[in-house]
């Protein structure tokens, strides 16, 4: 067929995951550490209030903006959890799921000559939602020997002029590396001086595991220049509902907005109805698959470090992202061969962006025997390496 | 009770088989700590033994379980202690409550055929001094026991493989 395709979707780089997802699907009895969700089921308190919605006929759509009901109920939450004080009429936007939220705000804001600076390694969606939306894309590495945290030096040293929006993603996935106040507040203050919007995509930010998680938008002057990101996946374990939502300047909420509407309308109302519930009763559910996330956090990083592979300890998200260059193999032979010879499934660091090389992404989100299985296989695995 | 410690508890509660070692590395505390506050609580009786929840339906072996209902009279200086702790020492009375409500002491009872739980009712139970009337309700299936599901599909979330 004539490539019908615009030029945009089809110089669009392929997930590097669904490269070896559809490796490891071909596979059997493989132990997965690739999975990139929780692996509670949604708390059923939830699940139930969910159902009830049906049961009443709440199958209509709701308002584009999403349930007033449930944006009042997020307005007091990020109030509580952050200072953070947003107009639930008009400064929050409920979206399908948080990946929703990131087109929506590149949409918005990014025209053709537009640039956003994206950290690297960083999910997988910024760069190309970026991309579609016209713009250009430049990545900011960060290091392993710097926690992954995104520093002040490294964005001045790739900056332009056209630069437009900052992408933070903290607690990050793949990297597990987490921002306090300190580590944010230079790069308040560079927003600041250059003008920029920034996307903080915050969907992590319950799984944390030391201290408690700073938003960037509670930074002095960073509320209006902030869409705060995030959603209900990772929190509550219901990545399958797809809620999500974005708050900021009111003006800002209506240019997304005005694409929500014509593009999706509104999200699921069930979903809505389970979402209030979570945020009004599954406070004591949260906390108990946080602790059981940080005990299995634990047992990876000293798994990983008997090995001896460094491992620098991971304080957000449910990944760990080891250094496994000592092996002598890249990140993407090291997934391939442990694939193979061991039968367990990790993300190769290089799917998340370059400054991933070196490392690989294991997801925590598993039961603890599952875990030291795959600690025993990997260890057989490195050592033969070594 | 410090947070550190309730997590401690709630790790053995749910499995008792992990070592101290296993323990303490996920909860970030020393070995020596989780040790000593193991053998604290096993002399305070906190922790009281250490034994499996089992499911003995799946065994096939015969098993009965009847809840009983008891009315009893108080006795004067004892309450109902005294007949609790009386009660209490037979074999077949697995648990012992003392109930609000239109009766007083609830029992868990075991055996292996309703007609050994009926006669342990009717010969050894109701004929007790103070114990004014009984009602035995036979147990038909455990859906839950002590916080386990027992029963039915395990709810295993059918996840993607490798996911973003």
């Amino acid at each position: 067929m004539r490539n019908y395709l615009s030029p945009v979707v089809a110089n669009l780089p392929p997930s590097g995951i669904r490269k070896f997802f559809d490796l490891v699907s071909t596979m059997k009895n493989v132990i997965s550490l690739g999975v990139g969700e929780p692996d509670f089921v949604t708390p059923w308190t939830v699940r139930e209030s969910g159902i009830f919605s049906l049961e009443q006929g709440q199958t209509m759509y709701t308002s584009n903006a999403g349930l007033l009901e449930l944006r009042q109920e997020l307005a007091r939450h990020l109030e509580a959890k952050y200072g953070l004080r947003y107009n639930p009429h008009n400064e929050i936007l409920i979206t399908v799921g948080a990946s929703e939220a990131v087109d929506l705000v590149m949409r918005a804001l990014v025209s053709q000559g537009d640039t956003v600076l994206v950290p690297d390694p960083a999910y997988v969606s910024y760069g190309p939602c970026a991309l579609l939306a016209g713009g250009n894309v430049t990545y900011v590495p960060t290091r392993a020997s710097e926690d992954f945290r995104l520093r002040l030096a490294d964005l001045e040293a790739v900056y332009t002029p056209d630069a437009k929006v900052l992408v933070l993603a903290y607690p990050n996935n793949p990297t597990g590396a987490i921002m306090t106040r300190d580590d944010l507040l230079p790069i308040a203050k560079f927003v600041e001086e250059h003008d920029l919007l920034v996307m903080s995509d915050e969907i992590y930010s319950d799984l944390t595991y030391s201290g408690s998680h700073t938003s960037f938008a509670s930074l002095p002057g960073m509320r209006d220049r902030t869409l705060l990101v995030s959603g209900f996946s990772k929190s509550y374990a219901m990545t399958g509902w797809r809620v999500g939502y974005v708050a900021g300047h009111p003006d800002l909420i209506l240019g997304l907005t005005r694409i929500h509407q014509y593009t999706i309308l509104c999200a699921s109302i069930t979903a809505q109805m389970a979402a209030i519930e979570a945020l009004r009763s599954a406070e004591e559910a949260k906390q108990e698959m946080v602790a059981a996330y940080d005990r299995r956090r634990r047992l990876m990083v000293h798994g990983f470090r008997q090995m001896g592979l460094e491992c620098f300890e991971p304080l957000g998200a449910f990944y760990v992202f080891p250094d496994v260059s000592r092996t002598g193999l890249t990140s993407e032979e090291f997934a391939e061969q442990l694939l193979q010879e061991e039968k367990v499934a990790v993300v190769p660091g290089t799917a998340f962006g370059p400054s991933g090389e070196g490392h690989i992404r294991c997801s925590y989100a598993y039961s603890t025997e599952q875990l030291q299985e795959a600690l025993v296989r990997i260890g057989r695995f490195v050592r033969k390496r070594l | 009770m410090s947070p550190e410690d309730r997590q401690l508890l709630r790790l053995i509660e749910q499995d008792c088989r992990q070592t101290p070692e296993e323990l303490a590395l996920q909860t970030g505390l020393t070995v020596e700590y989780v040790k000593g506050r193991i053998r604290q609580w096993e002399e305070d009786k906190v922790i009281v033994q250490y034994r499996p929840l089992l499911n003995w339906e799946r065994t096939g072996e015969e098993k009965v379980a009847a809840i009983i209902e008891v009315r009893v009279l108080p006795q004067r200086g004892f309450g109902f202690d005294k007949i609790a702790k009386r009660i209490q020492k037979f074999p077949e009375v697995k648990t012992v409550y003392l109930m609000s409500g239109a009766y007083d002491l609830a029992l868990l009872i075991e055996g292996k055929t309703m007609q050994e739980v009926a006669l342990f009712v009717a010969e050894k139970l109701a004929p007790l001094e103070h114990v004014q009337s009984t009602a035995t309700h036979f147990v038909l299936r455990r859906y839950k026991a002590d916080g386990v599901e027992l029963l039915g599909d395990e709810e295993t979330p059918q996840r993607l493989v490798v996911s973003p």
